[in-house]
């Protein structure tokens, strides 16, 4: 069957049962101005045409450049059966199936990632993801509203700013009232968290490592929330996961997470993966999709869509949230991934990414000028495998000048936190060699020194 | 299945009222038709409620319903037990699947306006076909 969605012949019937006189005047009651005149299509090209001309774009990308890039995106290796599977066209789409139940296969790799997100936070229920690390945030928060149903959050500004900017263009129009704590060098401002909390406040909302990459154990800050019936949100990195203490260990309440460091390759900013996961006190907020393994009546094994009086089909505009949509198949790449490295490989990721940024923390402050933004050897808080270092020039300068030479040095810091123009934060994972490290440090130096 | 010594509501709960007080569950008739309850939303110790107001929720396996008080007042006992074992209401929702227990603050005449056993017999009959 050709791909005709309707002839002109279909049209002048279809228009003949609606009674209208033409497909333009179907559209009267939109004002000419806000029409287009025409969609500015050039005329059909040939295949061969095409390619050229996306091949000429894509030579304007710059690639091949060795990134110390991290801001809440990581690029760790991807081990290539990763590709392989999630390409089978069993796979190959992002969408549960309108009649899940009958697609175990599904289903079973659904809860299969469930069973390995919630085994990384330490807490006790997963969906089936939604689009990304900051959605997370933002669904997290909504959780937290609709459990305590106060209308207060308090958020740390060393969180993400991208999730806070999204959390807060999701809240603008929902009465919320959302208190921003102030970091400080980085760091969160422990006691100004705690002391925010109150009997209004529906959630404190922290992250770990935070955007600085400095490192937390929010088991106090939890303690005194819980103290206060204030729910604990924490949005986590799941490769350092695998070394840090848990969310569960600390006491949270929900744990979220950004996947893309599980398996997803990075691709202008997406399709990536929000991981959400909760305590049982918090699962009838939690949105989305869940799966659920039980058996049928002949005892056998079977993957089911569970807890559905959640979602939209049936709580109508009760429902915990409108998302029914979930990253399928980034969840299923995020799950091969975890298999494939296993246990004691995602720890060892962990632990290389980690001393490689020791390493170029420790070859980067050997140069005059250049300092850790908060020092762990002078009261700072210790990091994982990102930290920021203070310059004494713009980022940007620094920036430009060995972006040019192939090296794109860290991220500028003052993009989001004003007073802060002259810190790079500069992340390194298992794929950093020393040598890169070395290249790094010498040229900063030619640049500084 | 609809005891004549209870009050009703033509939206399924019913009230047993004791002095100035009600103890509030739903009916043998709503538990059949919801199917097996799985969980309850209770409102919390100390809450007001509002004759014909919500109040909170009941899910089944197929269906996710709200509860609608038939009384006016404040709760002073919620019946914890259903939190893990709401196939109470199933199995007795007169008895052990009751739900709160409220102090009434309403009009006398709002107990007045709720079903006897007769009538609400005849909204069932109703709702049946």
């Amino acid at each position: 069957m050709p791909y005709v969605p309707h002839t002109p012949e279909d049209i002048r019937r279809m228009l003949g049962v609606i009674g209208a006189p033409s497909v333009e005047a179907l559209f009267a009651e939109i004002t000419p101005a806000m029409r287009p005149k025409s969609f500015d299509l050039p005329e059909g090209k040939s295949e061969m045409a095409v390619l050229a001309q996306l091949e000429d774009l894509a030579r304007k990308n710059a690639v091949n450049h060795v990134s110390f890039l991290g801001a809440g995106f990581y690029d760790h290796h991807i081990p290539a059966a990763v590709d392989a599977l999630s390409m089978r066209s069993e796979f190959y789409t992002a969408y549960t199936p309108y009649q899940p139940e009958a697609s175990q296969g599904t289903l079973q790799a659904i809860f299969e990632y469930q069973t390995a997100v919630t085994r990384l936070t330490g807490l006790t229920f997963a969906n089936a993801s939604v689009y990304d690390g900051g959605s997370a945030l933002f669904e997290s928060a909504m959780m937290a509203v609709r459990h305590t149903d106060r209308r207060k959050l308090v958020v740390c500004e060393a969180l993400n700013p991208i999730y806070r900017v999204m959390l807060a263009s999701y809240t603008s129009n929902l009465n919320l009232d959302l208190v921003t704590i102030a970091h400080k060098d980085g760091n969160c401002d422990l006691a100004a968290l705690t002391s925010a909390l109150d009997e209004n406040t529906a959630a404190v909302l922290v992250q770990n490592p935070n955007f600085f990459g400095s490192l937390n154990d929010f088991s106090a800050l939890f303690a005194a929330a819980k103290a206060k019936g204030v729910v604990s949100v924490i949005s986590v990195y799941p490769v350092l996961q695998s070394v840090l203490k848990s969310p569960g260990e600390m006491g949270a309440d929900v744990a979220v997470a950004e996947g893309q460091s599980l398996g997803l390759p990075l691709s202008f900013g997406g399709p990536y993966l929000g991981i959400m996961t909760c305590t049982k006190g918090m699962v009838r907020q939690m949105p989305g999709r869940m799966v659920g393994r039980t058996v049928d009546t002949q005892g056998r094994t079977g993957y089911v869509l569970t807890l559905q009086a959640r979602e939209q089909h049936i709580r109508r505009q009760k429902a915990t949230s409108n998302i029914c949509s979930n990253q399928a198949l980034c969840a299923l790449r995020s799950l091969m991934h975890l298999c494939l490295l296993g246990e004691e490989g995602l720890s060892r990721t962990a632990e290389i990414s980690i001393e490689r940024a020791h390493y170029a923390a420790e070859r980067l402050t050997a140069i005059p000028g250049v300092s850790l933004l908060s020092d762990p050897a002078n009261g700072g808080v210790p990091f994982g495998n990102e930290f920021a270092v203070t310059l004494p020039v713009n980022a940007y300068q620094v920036i430009d000048k060995l972006t040019a030479r192939g090296f794109v040095p860290g991220f500028p810091l003052g993009r989001y936190y004003p007073g802060l123009e002259n810190a790079l934060l500069v992340a390194c994972t298992e794929k950093t060699s020393k040598e890169q490290i070395g290249i790094l440090a010498e040229m900063l130096r030619g640049i500084l020194v | 299945m609809i005891p004549s010594d209870l009050k009703y509501a033509k939206s399924h709960e019913w009230a047993k009222i004791e002095g100035d007080s009600a103890l509030v569950g739903i009916t043998h008739f709503a538990q059949e038709q919801l199917g097996d309850l799985t969980y309850v939303d209770l409102p919390k110790v100390g809450a007001t409620v509002t004759s014909g107001a919500e109040m909170g929720s009941v899910e089944s396996v197929k269906a996710a319903s709200e509860l609608y008080s038939p009384v006016t007042g404040t709760v002073t006992e919620i019946n914890a037990a259903l939190e893990n074992a709401p196939e109470a209401i199933n199995q007795e929702p007169y008895g052990a699947g009751w739900m709160i227990k409220v102090k009434l603050t309403g009009p006398p005449t709002e107990l007045g306006a709720l079903l006897d056993a007769a009538a609400y017999a005849q909204v069932c009959a109703e709702e049946a076909h």
